[in-house]
């Protein structure tokens, strides 16, 4: 079994920055499976596609979700009680690619931040830079300063850390690291990639509206190029992790 | 002991559910999750001569009950299909419809033409996708376009052939009837129903495409009212679909006319949906003492 959908027991959920849910969801056959770097497709109660979601960190019963409501689905799934069963499709996706012996920095922007803290558990020394627009979304830091002392946070108003953005602190320590893992907005992505060209190899986890979340409907497509070939692929399936120069990112 | 066995044109299914085209790719993700051989068949994602990389995204959008798409029929190419997908979909045991579109009549017949020497069961000519520029809907709406397809496509053609009929026309009763006299030995109904919304912040559609085909629970009631139109038009069975989402739904359109049915969006929803509806399909039947699926066809007694 790669994937499955089941029923997960919701035992915690709570809101952690303002229209940032936690969630801790239990369910043993499927949590066990989970990846760092890949998502699951929740069921929403009322509504006819489910929403993907990172996985934020995995135990052996349960999985860490963090979201941010949105929209009408995200907003029913904050109003979830615990002890709620919730229908969920995991674990879905190719996530970030980790060897051994080499020194990752992980990059986070806003509500791209949660699925870099199950990735970076899984390395040595990380460095994780994230980034928010203010001071009341800054997520996970207490988390992050669990796993390392070399964590550094921006804001865009300076409200809190270091007034600028994720690439500005990036760009300082690029000879202390082999290798990049980010998610966040597009612009950062396109602007992380920007920074790490010819200098050191960087993974970049997208977004994209989804539909099946198993590589069938074909309707989360990004423009890529593989090879020498470009092509539409799928990010539910070939991603979410791509490798940053695979990318077409105004497209 | 109920049957959910259906006949279609000689060929059996095991269910009267086939997974829509579109919403299964050629059932290899699926079958992560049960045996395909629980299903009718799987109605592949259109395929046309060349491979196709379909539209940039978004793709999709959630509506009210339902959701558009415009994916753009992105697919490896026919003779990819042919060569890495049909046998192991075929060995699945379960039966194999080949949806084709085309820019020209020619590229219809030229595909027809290679998949009767293959192992597919069924061709399932898509002449109503709304999401390509060229091609597809430009086919299926008007009674001349679909009766030259459909007598074009039928020389070159030694399979059953579907004709999946567009509901974006003003009689879709006529186009099926052009579609029997023509050659067609199944209707299959309905595609989506172009649709379009719009983000409020952007004032950009939400699709790329600008528009999109809609479908799920919110078409239903659609194409129940189509399928019945048709039913009482032709002679030719009818694979009726359109937002199926339950048992209930599946016996609704039954009983509107069809003969076999089509279940797409609700996969996205949940995945197990045609064997829950196969589970409760097998009771309902018990309890109202049907043996042979087939007796609901068409049995709603029109006021």
């Amino acid at each position: 079994m790669i994937y499955d959908t089941r029923p997960f027991k919701l035992i915690k959920n709570e809101e952690i920055a303002r229209g940032i849910f936690d969630w801790t969801v239990e369910n043993r056959e499927l949590s066990k499976l989970a990846k760092c770097g890949q998502f699951v497709n929740i069921k929403v109660p009322g509504k006819t596609l489910r929403r993907p979601i990172s996985i934020c960190d995995a135990g052996e019963n349960t999985l860490r979700l963090v979201f941010q409501v949105k929209g009408e689905g995200t907003e029913i799934m904050s109003q979830m009680k615990v002890g709620d069963e919730v229908e969920i499709l995991a674990p879905l996706g190719n996530g970030f690619e980790i060897k051994d012996g080499k020194r990752y920095c992980f990059v986070g922007g806003g509500i791209g931040v949660p699925p870099l803290l199950f990735s970076a558990k899984q390395t040595k020394n990380p460095m994780i830079i994230t980034g928010f627009r203010n001071k009341d979304l800054v997520i996970l830091q207490d988390d992050f300063k669990k796993i390392t002392d070399a964590l550094y946070l921006a804001t865009d108003d300076g409200s809190a850390g270091i007034h600028g953005f994720v690439t500005d602190v990036l760009k300082e320590h690029l000879d202390e690291i082999d290798e990049v893992c980010a998610c966040g907005p597009i612009p950062m992505l396109k602007a992380v990639a920007d920074v790490c060209r010819g200098k050191v190899k960087c993974q970049v986890s997208l977004e994209e509206r989804m539909g099946c979340g198993i590589g069938a409907c074909l309707v989360c497509a990004c423009k890529t190029k593989v090879g020498n070939e470009e092509m539409m692929t799928q990010v539910c399936r070939y991603g979410p992790v791509y490798d940053s120069e695979e990318v077409f990112y105004n497209e | 002991m109920s049957n959910l066995k259906v006949n279609l044109c000689g060929v059996e299914l095991n269910s009267p559910l086939i997974a829509a085209s579109g919403t299964f790719g050629f059932g290899r993700e699926f079958a992560e999750f049960y045996p395909l051989s629980n299903l009718g068949g799987v109605s592949c994602k259109g395929i046309t001569l060349e491979e196709r990389s379909g539209n940039l995204p978004p793709r999709i959008a959630e509506t009210e009950g339902g959701i558009l798409n415009a994916v753009g029929l992105q697919n490896p190419g026919i003779d990819h299909f042919i060569k890495y997908d049909l046998d192991w979909l075929k060995a699945q045991n379960t039966v194999v419809i080949a949806n084709i579109a085309g820019n020209t009549v020619e590229d219809y017949c030229a595909m027809a033409e290679k998949l009767s020497e293959t192992s597919v069961d069924f061709i399932e000519l898509n002449i109503s996708c709304p999401n390509v520029k060229s091609g597809g809907v430009q086919f299926g709406t008007s009674c001349e376009s679909v009766g030259n397809i459909t007598s074009e496509v039928r020389k070159h053609c030694k399979k059953p052939l579907m004709v999946k009929l567009s509901p974006n026309v003003t009689d879709i009763a006529e186009i099926a009837k052009s579609a029997e006299f023509n050659g067609a030995d199944v209707i299959s109904m309905i595609n989506t129903i172009t649709g379009m919304r719009i983000d409020i912040n952007s004032k950009r559609p939400i699709i790329r495409n600008n528009t999109g085909g809609l479908s799920g629970p919110a078409v239903f009631p659609v194409a129940v009212r189509m399928v019945w139109q048709v039913y009482n038009a032709v002679k030719i069975p009818i694979v009726g679909m359109g937002g199926i989402s339950k048992w209930q739904d599946a016996v609704e359109m039954l009983m509107a006319g069809a003969t076999a049915l089509q279940i797409g969006t609700v996969l996205f929803n949940d995945p197990y949906a045609p064997l829950k509806i196969n589970y409760n399909l097998k009771n309902y039947m018990e309890e109202k003492n049907i043996s042979s699926i087939s007796e609901l066809t068409g049995s709603v007694i029109p006021w």
